[in-house]
């Protein structure tokens, strides 16, 4: 776990210095370009959280696994907060770029609506209260928001598609040279490291939680 | 098909001997509507009128379960050994005959008193009625998780609201295209699709959210 840390800790910071200091501005986006760096790594994270979580979801629907719910509790406000980075960067890069901050095309709604699925998962276990009632509530919860999650995505795309003149596509999907994507590999890689650290790390915590009335517990707390 | 008619039939009774409750989407949609027309004056596309909808919807689906949750009508449904699907969709559509249909009726007069507007008040009517049946079915999702914790409200709003983008892009589409004379079957059809899904794939994880709730 502290392994992950590092390693990411260390990637991160590779990555965001090579990306802010050494990559040329680029031709169109100028040194706004830069925040891709964040954005992109926080963007593809967020969703790949919220695949994590419903994976975790069948799991513990299907075989009963406490660990999967564990995983879920875990992830979950963890998600909200990389999906908060992903559209916060977002709005900062589109200003400057886009002229406006936000747009309602396919991928901000849906990654705004991402961050109201992980609320939803959070606020649902609290409303429950009952630990192993919520924990198959949420399951179920994560399982039908992944089923939505395409269709939500293909209809804002398909209206907007209709609705909005593509010029605002401008440097948004270029097809990146490699002098940008090294350091943007860099920083996925970094990213995914951390997070699954700091996932790790609150797993862990929820494990000791839940199982706080077990023997192997107090002896760790003893020893420790 | 015997089992939906006989829940349908039943949902619809209760509700109508109930009273006011019957009613409660139906004035809540107008009344926001007043509140809109107060508010905004004038000059709103037809997609207000589906965000209104939206709403009466998501209050009234958020305690569509609650009753017979509380006298325990509930736990005899789930206990039965028959299957839980026509059970499920019979108490739905009931509800969505006293909630969704009234609302899709009015909403022309709505859309009148908001744009000014009669153009389109036919698709308007045809997308509501579809669209409400399919987001009283996705609500019903949230309904039932929430039925035990004794506390919905806006814990549903928030869990079911994003479910319902879809329906809503697909619904105001057709409405403002109808309104302006442009081509509306593309959406329709969609939304048509979406209703079908939902028709098909809802009611299941209704009833596995129902199991879960009950289990104590």
């Amino acid at each position: 776990m502290i392994g992950l840390y590092l390693v990411g800790g260390m990637l991160i910071a590779t990555g965001s210095i090579w990306g802010l200091g050494f990559v040329p501005p680029e031709r169109l986006q100028g040194n706004s370009v830069r925040i891709l760096f964040i954005h992109a790594p926080a963007a593809h994270l967020a969703e790949a959280i919220y695949v994590t979580i419903a994976i975790a979801g069948f799991v513990f629907l299907v075989w009963r696994m406490k660990m999967a719910d564990m995983l879920i509790q875990a992830a979950a406000p963890i998600g909200l907060v990389v999906t908060v980075v992903a559209l916060a960067t977002g709005i900062i890069w589109g200003i400057p770029t886009w002229g406006t901050g936000w747009v309602w095309d396919a991928r901000t709604v849906s990654t705004l609506l991402l961050a109201f699925l992980f609320f939803g998962l959070v606020a649902l276990r609290q409303a429950i209260g009952r630990p192993e009632r919520a924990s198959r509530a949420i399951a179920l919860l994560a399982l039908v928001g992944v089923v939505n999650i395409p269709i939500i995505k293909y209809s804002v795309e398909w209206f907007t598609t209709l609705h909005q003149p593509p010029s605002i596509e401008i440097g948004k999907r270029p097809a990146i040279a490699p002098v940008f994507l090294w350091p943007l590999a860099v920083n996925v890689l970094g990213f995914y490291c951390f997070v699954a650290g700091v996932v790790i790390a609150a797993l862990r915590a929820r494990i000791v939680e839940r199982e706080a009335g077990a023997q192997w517990v107090r002896d760790w707390v003893r020893a420790s | 098909m015997r089992l939906f008619l006989a829940q349908f039939r039943r949902e619809l009774l209760i509700a109508l001997r109930s009273g006011t409750d019957a009613a409660s989407p139906l004035v809540f949609f107008v009344l926001a509507t007043v509140l809109l027309g107060l508010g905004a004056g004038g000059a709103l596309g037809l997609g207000v009128i589906w965000v209104l909808a939206l709403f009466a919807n998501v209050l009234a689906v958020e305690g569509v379960f609650r009753r017979d949750h509380d006298d325990g009508t509930l736990e005899q449904l789930l206990i039965h050994a028959r299957p839980l699907f026509p059970t499920i969709v019979g108490k739905l559509c009931a509800h969505w005959m006293l909630s969704g249909v009234p609302v899709a009726m009015l909403s022309p007069g709505a859309a009148w008193m908001l744009t000014g507007a009669t153009a389109g008040a036919g698709i308007l009517v045809l997308t509501l009625t579809m669209g409400t049946l399919a987001l009283t079915l996705l609500g019903a999702i949230g309904a039932a998780l929430t039925v035990a914790t004794g506390r919905g409200g806006l814990l549903v709003a928030i869990l079911v609201l994003p479910f319902y983008v879809p329906v809503l892009i697909f619904g105001a589409n057709a409405s403002t295209a109808a309104m302006q004379g442009a081509p509306t079957a593309f959406p329709i059809l969609a939304l048509a699709a979406l209703l079908a899904g939902c028709l098909t794939a809802a009611p299941f994880a209704v009833g596995k959210a129902l199991a879960i709730s009950q289990e104590y």
